[in-house]
């Protein structure tokens, strides 16, 4: 099939199937898939610029589906999705110009590839420690009898004392999130938290789900299965805002971007139901390898100087 | 509970199916017809292609949820 926008000739299988994928991951997961979509555009021959802007498109509709389903589920709270969404927009506009910066220093390749191994390392190093620790505890405590029963949505999490410490910071103003069942923290922790992720997402390339994901789970408390549908929510406006910059450059083949989705908006429903039947530490763990194939992929790239 | 299970794939099969169906006829009716369009529009004024394909997306996103979520009823409650 013929895309005109972007001059590209590709089969709409291949986009229907890899849209599927990454609707599955990020039904799930919350997580945009950038990491998968952009190579997965580069390997048919798509131009990079092409692949950022036409995978951000894709992100929003898969969002849309994925949302409509966890907010049918009640594991969306638009308050604090809004809140982060004004964190990310900023964050991202930084970090897109540290790159710039660095594009001027000429060593732009090098260190965002160091810095991307050393953070999806980390994140998956320590989200391995945290869910091993907690599905311990956890085991623990059911055979002693003291937690039987349903699935609930309420986590619990080795790394628990420090997240309830960082919400005991009084930095005015506070804010309620009842449907996250936090009663009171600071509006600069939940706008710093939401920086980063979008300062990642704008150094790093992609939505940054894999970062922001974790963090709304361990920094700010936010139960897992509310951290994966309120990331998507906050990804379709940051989504929305990366996809509209794109396309005014002229990085976006919008056409292909809905073929890939007609495959990722079944996907996302499948992934999304799939959530209802894991509890928050296992949903945790299976996300691990996630950042790690963003490592290889970065590794791949470095040692062969291919960009996937 | 296996028979429930087999159920359940056998819906998302049919599912899975007409859907394919319905994708296939959308990339030629609409998505073809669509393409010209969207290309000049593109070429000639940016920042209205940029809104339209958002709104494009979005659109699609709950147009597809519908159908699939419409479809998945029906034969749910066509399967007993």
């Amino acid at each position: 099939m013929f895309f005109p926008i972007s001059g590209a000739h590709i089969s709409p299988i291949y986009l229907v199937i890899v849209g599927f994928v990454i609707g599955i991951l990020g039904g799930f997961f919350g997580v945009g898939g950038s990491f998968i979509a952009g190579p997965a555009l580069r390997v048919v021959g798509l131009d990079w610029n092409f692949a950022v802007g036409t995978d951000l498109a894709h992100i929003v509709g898969k969002s849309v589906v994925a949302v409509r389903q966890h907010r049918a589920f009640g594991n969306v709270d638009l308050k604090l999705g809004l809140i982060m969404a004004l964190g990310t927009i900023a964050g991202a506009e930084a970090g897109a110009q540290l790159i710039q910066m660095l594009k001027r220093a000429g060593n732009v390749n090098l260190v965002v590839s160091i810095v991307s191994i050393v953070v999806y390392c980390s994140i998956s190093g320590f989200m391995i420690w945290e869910t091993r620790k907690t599905l311990m505890s956890q085991k623990g405590r059911s055979r002693r009898g003291a937690v039987q029963g349903q699935m609930s949505k309420k986590d619990h999490s080795a790394f628990g004392p420090v997240t309830q410490a960082i919400q005991r910071l009084r930095i005015l103003p506070m804010v309620a999130l009842p449907t996250s069942g936090i009663k009171a923290i600071s509006l600069w922790t939940i706008l710093l938290v939401a920086f980063v992720g979008g300062f990642f997402s704008g150094f790093l390339g992609g939505g940054a789900g894999y970062i922001r994901m974790p963090s709304m789970v361990y920094i700010l408390g936010i139960p897992t299965h509310l951290a994966v549908g309120t990331d998507l929510f906050e990804i379709i406006i940051s989504a929305s805002y990366g996809t509209f910059t794109h396309a005014v450059k002229g990085n976006v083949d919008i056409l292909i971007a809905l073929v890939m989705h007609t495959g990722a908006a079944i996907g996302a429903q499948i992934g999304a139901i799939c959530t209802q039947y894991f509890a928050g530490p296992k949903i945790r763990l299976a996300f691990v390898p996630l950042p790690l194939i963003g490592a290889a992929i970065v590794i791949y790239t470095l040692l062969t100087g291919h960009k996937l | 509970m296996k028979k429930e299970a087999t159920r359940t794939l056998r819906a998302f099969a049919i599912e899975l199916a007409i859907y394919a169906l319905l994708v296939v006829a959308y990339f030629f009716l609409v998505l073809h017809f669509l393409g010209q369009s969207l290309y000049q529009l593109e070429l000639r004024h940016r920042y209205a292609y940029a809104s339209v394909a958002i709104l494009l997306m979005m659109g699609q996103a709950v147009l597809l949820q519908n159908v699939t979520t419409l479809l998945l009823r029906f034969i749910r409650r066509r399967a007993g």
